[in-house]
């Protein structure tokens, strides 16, 4: 999923291209020599597996055995599992407490670097979370926040408080791991939100000023308002990562304490590779297909109301 | 050029400079603090890498340790015996670095060369060349976005599996040689800003298609070529899903995969910190040189496009 921020024209550029046509069937050849490595691509490793992935979640299948057709059954099943639900509750509260808290951040973090200073530096540091591998960023905030001997609770300590469990702890777990992840992802996605901020016209902040308006009324009157497709195609690509949760999950908690953190992701991941339930993975993951789908078809519509904004 | 700008136009700053009032310094502490926490855990993460597990069960918490020590390093590189690593805290478990470098390196700049490579072709010819089926063809291969990786993570392990590729560098790779969805929406975005009139003069001189994308297109095209492989490059280093489900055998598990096992074979009731911490120090190490190698292109190609 991309956000451009560019000027390409796509509609331009192919249209003016339409009138000068020459030569279309050498053009052909070309075309499908180009296009023959990525073809095959994406017919074996992505349409392939997708429709593969549909007919293994009819089935009956441990990965060594035929596969037996059994219909709906999975999903039957899958509706009936408490599991099944917990996990997609999990994945809902760790998404809300995750894009909620990242988008505030981040939005914070852009608008302080609009203001203040257009340094490389800051951009740079301020997204160095993001360029770190999950496995490692787990195994670091996995220290850090140790009950006993991490940084986090001594400061907690200095400041009078009791420790915390943080990753431990079955009502702290998900929140953790959200918060987490906020943390390594909100200075990249201040970097979008700072990218979208230099499309709007500055003028637009110079006669608010002469106007009278603060900083606050100009980020809620200008900024804010102005921003919206930015912030609803953000959203919409950040919203299908955080679904996505897995890697944090599988190196910190395992899904545990007492099932606290199994999100959907990681219930797949045990279904099919722990436990070798292939089909009913299967009939899992084209849920969570089906969910994700939706979710940004809903977004886009909010994204197609909202694009008239600068003119 | 009509290509899009990669940089972040300069602003003039003159007449919307203000007073430094006490709203602009608290804006100020405000970014420092949200700097502070971004990189504390960071530098935190280094301190602990010379720092003995002793001290650390301890409680020092002060920020140089009082008694440096590289033990944590050479324990990790595999130089310490395996008394001396159990003395320090370890578990004795070895990352065999070296390997595992060499594996993530394999890996990574056989991603980045195929992908940009392919993907370079294919958005050439979505961006430029007329044939039957363009448009409705992107727009398969877009829906391919849609597609969450755990869906064809399943039937792609059976397959890899099935062509006995377990455990090898093909069967890693696969999935992710021959093209991305994204990779190639972010060049044909790109090409399609190339003014036409530019392959028009070439083609009047009798030169094919693919000597217009040889000669003109790609040279044209480094800065958004490069700044995919960077972002390509980040994408396969970061990745951990598939290489742990199919990588697992020493010759071919890549650094990300064998930090988590090195964390999971530390035991849970007085883990190995200092090891941990400067395993991790080793993993951050390339992705610190890539940045300070890169970061302005980076950066700034951040503003330009978003992924996952």
């Amino acid at each position: 999923m991309t956000l451009t921020v560019g000027r390409a024209g796509p509609a331009r550029a192919t249209g003016q291209h339409g009138t000068r046509r020459r030569r279309p069937s050498s053009d052909a050849r070309v075309a499908w020599l180009f296009l023959l490595p990525s073809l095959a691509g994406f017919a074996v490793f992505y349409l392939a597996p997708t429709l593969r992935g549909f007919w293994i979640s009819l089935t009956d299948w441990n990965l060594l055995s035929e596969p037996r057709f059994v219909g709906l059954d999975n999903y039957r099943d899958m509706l009936a599992d408490g599991k099944f639900w917990n996990a997609l509750r999990i994945t809902a509260e760790y998404v809300v407490i995750n894009i909620g808290s990242q988008t505030v951040l981040a939005l914070a973090i852009a608008v302080l670097m609009d203001r203040l200073t257009r340094s490389v530096l800051v951009r740079a540091a301020i997204v160095v979370p993001w360029l770190v591998p999950n496995v490692t960023v787990a195994i670091v905030t996995l220290f850090m926040l140790d009950h006993n001997v991490g940084f986090v609770n001594h400061v907690l300590e200095l400041l009078g408080l009791e420790a915390q469990a943080f990753y431990g702890d079955s009502d702290q777990a998900i929140a953790t791991i959200a918060l987490v992840n906020t943390w390594r992802n909100m200075g990249y996605t201040a970097l979008l939100f700072f990218a979208g901020m230099q499309m709007i016209p500055r003028n637009l902040y110079e006669a608010a000023a002469v106007d009278g308006a603060g900083e606050w009324t100009m980020f809620r009157r200008v900024t804010l308002p102005l921003l919206r497709p930015v912030t609803v195609l953000v959203l919409v690509v950040s919203v299908i990562g955080s679904f996505q949760i897995f890697d944090t999950v599988a190196v910190t908690t395992k899904g545990g304490p007492a099932d606290a953190t199994r999100v959907i992701y990681y219930y797949i991941y045990q279904k099919a590779f722990n436990e070798f339930h292939m089909g009913y993975a299967a009939a899992m993951a084209a849920t969570l297909f089906a969910i994700l789908i939706a979710l940004t078809a809903t977004q886009m519509r909010m994204l197609r109301a909202s694009t008239s904004d600068l003119r | 050029m009509a290509l899009p700008s990669l940089t972040a136009a300069p602003r003039r700053i003159g007449p919307r400079r203000r007073r430094i009032g006490p709203g602009r310094i608290l804006a100020w502490v405000a970014l420092a603090v949200l700097l502070l926490v971004t990189l504390y855990p960071f530098v935190w993460m280094l301190r602990t890498a010379f720092t003995s597990n002793r001290a650390i069960f301890n409680g020092d918490f002060s920020l140089v340790p009082a008694d440096p020590t590289l033990i944590n390093f050479s324990r990790v590189l595999g130089h310490a015996s395996a008394e001396e690593a159990i003395a320090a805290g370890g578990s004795g478990a070895q990352v065999d670095f070296w390997l595992y470098l060499r594996n993530s390196v394999i890996f990574t700049a056989a991603l980045v060369a195929g992908q940009v490579g392919f993907s370079a072709t294919a958005a050439y010819a979505f961006a430029r060349l007329r044939f039957r089926g363009r448009d409705a063809l992107f727009t398969v291969f877009l829906a391919g976005l849609m597609v969450p990786p755990i869906f064809t993570v399943l039937p792609n392990f059976a397959l890899v599996r099935d062509l006995g590729w377990l455990d090898t560098f093909p069967g890693l790779l696969a999935p992710y040689l021959l093209m991305t969805p994204f990779a190639i929406f972010f060049l044909r975005q790109f090409f399609l800003g190339i003014p036409p009139e530019i392959e028009d003069a070439a083609t009047i001189d009798g030169a094919g298609k693919i000597t217009v994308f040889w000669r003109i297109i790609l040279p044209m095209s480094t800065v958004p070529l490069s700044t995919l492989a960077v972002i390509t490059a980040v994408f396969a280093w970061n990745e951990y899903l598939w290489p742990q489900l199919t990588g697992k055998d020493d010759g071919v598990r890549l650094l990300n995969v064998a930090l988590g096992v090195f964390a999971q074979s530390s035991p849970t009731s007085s883990p190995d910190w200092a090891g941990l911490m400067a395993a991790a120090t080793l993993q951050v190490l390339p992705v610190l040189l890539l940045l300070i190698v890169f970061g302005r292109k980076l950066v700034n190609s951040i503003g330009f496009t978003g992924i996952k």
